[in-house]
Order: C-alpha cells, then structure tokens, then sequence
C-alpha cells in the first residue's frame, strides 16, 4: 500500500487496546447467553427456578446492559484506542488515564452484574443502573473523552479521519445523554427517583435512549465500519466527500427521532408526528453511509470469496440497511399503530444489534486480533467462516420468527368482532407466539456457539508463537 | 418576532448550513486533500509493522 508520511514514534499503545478486545469476547459471551436464557424462560418459565435474582424481569436488563454495555462498548474502547493511534499516527494519550478507563469500565460492568440481579434498578430502560454507578460512569466517560480527544489534539497528521469524528461525535453525545437523563433525587444509597415527571420523564428517557442506539450503537459502530472495511478490502473508502455528509447529516438527524418510542401515548400529538417524519427523514443519511461502506468493495468484490472476516463486515452493513429502513417503516404512525408493544420491535432491535452491531464488531476484532499480537491472520480462518454462518443463521432465525410473531401479535391485538367485542384475549396471542419463541431461541443458540468459537479461536491467536501465522497470500 | 418566525428563521439557517457543507465536500479544490485523507488508513503501515513485531 502507499505510505507517503513515516512519522517518529510509531510506538502504540496496544496493552488498553487488547484489554478491551479480550473483554470485548467474554462479554459478549456472557450477555448474550443470559438472552439465551431469557429467551427459553419466555418458552418454559420454570427455568427462573423460583429464585428472584433469576426472575426474566432482572435479567432481561442484565441482558440489555451486558451486550450494550459490556459487550459493545468494550468493543468501541478496543478500537477507538487502536484507530485513533493509526490514523493520527501518534502514541495513545495519557496511557494511565487509559489504563484506568479499562479498569474503571470493568468495575461498572461488575457492579452492574451484582446490583441488577438483586433487583436494584432506576427503572428506566437501558439506564437502570443507580446513581453511584452512574456517577462512576461519568467519572470513566470524561477519562475516556480525555484520552480520545488527547490522541487527536497531539495527532501528527493534518487531518483527522473520519471515523475519528465518528467516535468523537459518540463519546460527547453519550456523555450529554447520560448526564441529563440519569438525572435523580436519591432517597437511599440504592434508590433514587428521576429528576422529570410524567410525560417529560417518558421524553427524556427515549429522547437518551433512541440516541444511545443513535450515537452509541450506530454512530460508534459507523467509526469502526470506517476504518475497518476499507483495511480489509484493501482500499480507500468508496467516498471520502459522501462520509462527511454522512457524519453531519447522521448526528443533526439522530437526535430529533426519539419521540417515535412514544407513538398514541400522554405525549402531544405534534412531538409524535415531528419524531415520525425526522425518523422517516433519517433514512437518507443511513442508507448514505450504507451504501460508502458497501461500494468501497466496488473492483474488490471476489475478495468475499475468500475472505471470511470482510465477509462478516458486508453482511453487517446488509444488516445495518435493512434496520434502518425498517425503523423509519415503523416510526410511522399507522404502521407503528400495528408493531408497538408486540416482537416486532423486538425483532428489529436485534435484527440493528446482531447483525449489524455484533458482526461488524466480530468481523473487527478478526482484523484487530491477529494484529495486536504480531500475526498475520486467525488461528483458523476456517472457524471465522464456520462464524459467519452460524452468526448469519442465527440472526436470520431471530428476525423472521419475530417479524411473523409481532405481526401476529398485532393483528390478534386488533381485531374486534362484529359486535365491537376483542376476537381474542391476550392470552391467546401469547399461546399463538410459543412455536416463534422456540425459534428464536434456536437462532440465539447458533449465535452463542458463534461466539464460543470465536473465543476458541481468539485463545489459540494469542498463545500462538510469534510469526506461526504468516498472511494467506492474498490477504 | 413571534415563536413560530424564529421557528422559520431557524429551518431556513439550519437547511443553509447543510447546503453549505455539502457544497465544501464536494467542491473541486478540496478533492485531493481528501483523497489524501481517504488513505489515512493505509498511510502508517510500514510502522505498525515494526511495532507488532517488538510489542
């Protein structure tokens, strides 16, 4: 490849980097076989086994928070630390600061796997953690911002890449987000009660919670697509000029589509419909940064072939097109008037965070792993490809079982009979969704097996000697 | 000035500024520094090199 500028120190920090990568696969392991479990309860509810710690209700959070937050974010500090270093090529900011992101971040996810179980929770979704740990998060996202924002302020390049501004417009956004919704009064060191009432307390919380899909799911995830699918293939991205427009189209729009988490509820009606048409607008930009990732493959497309791990980043991104046309699809009124409270939105959730969140990270990790630690490929491209398949399937199997569920469930939900009376009881749609509940079970155990070869695989990377792993030819 | 004028003031600015950034990334002057840019990713690979080998 072309190499214009060779600056001095070129010396990285990759200790922080393959903390966070390691994790990064243990977390996911753990999050997402608790959804496993959460999945057969849904099927055979004598699996909580009668103790409250394992109730659905406290799992189901320890399930969200894992995969988001330990998983995901685990992920997005692993290759934040390590693009930010390439492409400002310079040694990672304040690496004690660093250092203690890592630990710090550790120590919440701990205390988040204790205290939920317990039963102590905010209540609010996606953030029910109480307020000491959320001012622990606080505390470790300004360590992380200092060392991102460091990096860049004493990059040696001219520029700052793009998939910088990525994770730079995601780490101050999660930080607003965080702050102004964790807002709380405590009564107890393990209980408080927010700050907002009533319907400004439902605003408030999906106003944080669509943007944390936005700017924590989507546009960090975008950072790493950035970097990672143009290394991959081999070449520069499709369109530098279309990812700027990209990036500020992305964050301008984001933050306006919360209200569609609230569609025929206390909330006024023009809040609904302004949520619905900046959804609805949404669309463009994310299709816009679909299509750049996509394209960059454009003269490289045999390389999806042989190549498992670019493989993994296309799929992901085929994902991340499909969830972001079936989000604005559902953010409309009428349409949302059928898919609300049923497994559609279940589905779709997943449909953004297997298939687009989890596989661009696997299918990064894969490029990343064998680099930190001085070899040329996996130890099995083999089992990255027997990955791919088992993530695809099990991530197909999720989303079309809920799609036909929620849908389903919609329609039973809805349906009167001639004298105005409801045709069915809940119950009844609840008995109708067990054979989809069975599958999509199924697909969350091939996704689990996925992910406990990719740690087989990763172990073997790690404690493989030095250069036994040459690069495939063509790599 | 009312609320809702401020509202239109604000539309207008806000569709400008879009217009705006779109006409920079896509004017001709700029096109090699970002074509430059682009290669970022690629640009530091002979260093990493060396520093996979004695991390």
């Amino acid at each position: 490849m072309m190499n214009h500028s060779q600056p001095q120190g070129a010396d990285y920090n990759y200790t922080v980097v393959r903390q966070f990568a390691l994790t990064t696969v243990l977390w996911g392991i753990i999050g997402m076989t608790v959804g496993v479990l959460i999945a057969a309860q849904l099927i055979w509810p004598q699996l909580n086994f009668d103790t409250p710690w394992l109730t659905y209700s406290r799992l189901r959070p320890l399930h969200t928070n894992a995969v988001i937050f330990a998983f995901g974010t685990s992920a997005l500090f692993a290759t934040s630390y390590y693009i930010v270093q390439r492409t400002c090529q310079t040694r990672l900011f304040a690496p004690r600061i660093a250092a203690f992101t890592f630990w710090g971040w550790q120590a919440i996810i701990l205390s988040a796997v204790l205290t939920l179980p317990l039963g102590i929770t905010s209540g609010k979704e996606y953030a029910e953690l109480e307020w000491p740990i959320d001012i622990a998060i606080t505390i470790v996202w300004v360590a992380y911002a200092v060392v991102f924002f460091g990096t860049i302020i004493k990059r040696t390049t001219s520029h700052i890449y793009v998939a910088n501004w990525f994770f730079g417009a995601f780490i101050i956004t999660v930080a607003v987000l965080h702050i102004v919704n964790s807002m709380a009064v405590p009564v107890s060191l393990w209980k408080s009660y927010s700050l907002y009432a009533g319907a400004v307390d439902a605003m408030v919380q999906w106003w944080y919670g669509h943007n944390a899909v936005g700017f924590l799911l989507t546009a960090g995830f975008l950072g790493m697509m950035y970097y990672f699918v143009p290394k991959q293939a081999g070449r520069p991205v499709y369109s530098y000029r279309l990812s700027i427009v990209h990036f500020w189209a992305l964050i301008a729009l984001y933050i306006w589509a919360g209200p569609h988490h609230l569609h025929y509820t206390a909330l006024p009606d023009w809040t609904q419909s302004l949520g619905m048409v900046m959804s609805l607008i949404l669309f463009a930009p994310s299709w816009g940064g679909m299509i750049n990732g996509i394209m960059t493959l454009s003269g490289a497309w045999h390389k999806l072939r042989t190549d498992p791990v670019l493989r993994f980043l296309v799929v992901s991104l085929s994902f991340y097109g499909m969830s972001t046309f079936e989000g604005p699809m559902m953010a409309i009124k009428t349409v949302n008037a059928l898919s609300h409270y049923t497994d559609w939105t279940v589905g779709h959730v997943h449909s953004g965070a297997l298939g687009w969140v989890a596989m661009v990270s696997i299918g990064s990790l894969y490029h990343l792993i064998p680099v930190l630690y001085g070899h040329g490929r996996m130890y099995s491209t083999n089992l990255v490809n027997v990955h791919f398949w088992l993530a695809t399937i099990g991530t197909v199997l999720y989303i079309v079982s809920m799609w036909i569920s929620g849908v389903m469930q919609g329609l039973m939900w809805r349906a009167v009979n001639s004298d105005g009376t409801l045709t069915y009881s809940f119950v009844e749609s609840i008995e109708a969704s067990y054979p989809f509940y069975f599958v999509r079970f199924l697909g969350g155990c091939f996704f689990v097996t996925g992910m406990l070869i990719m740690a087989f695989n990763v172990i073997k990377t790690v404690k493989a000697p030095k250069e036994s792993l040459p690069a495939l030819a063509e790599a | 000035m009312d609320y809702g004028t401020i509202q239109g003031i604000i539309t207008i600015v806000v569709m400008l500024t879009f217009v705006g950034i779109f006409a920079w990334a896509y004017s001709a002057r700029r096109k090699n520094q970002f074509d430059e840019a682009a290669n970022l990713v690629f640009s530091d690979e002979e260093l990493s090199k060396d520093s996979g080998e004695h991390k």
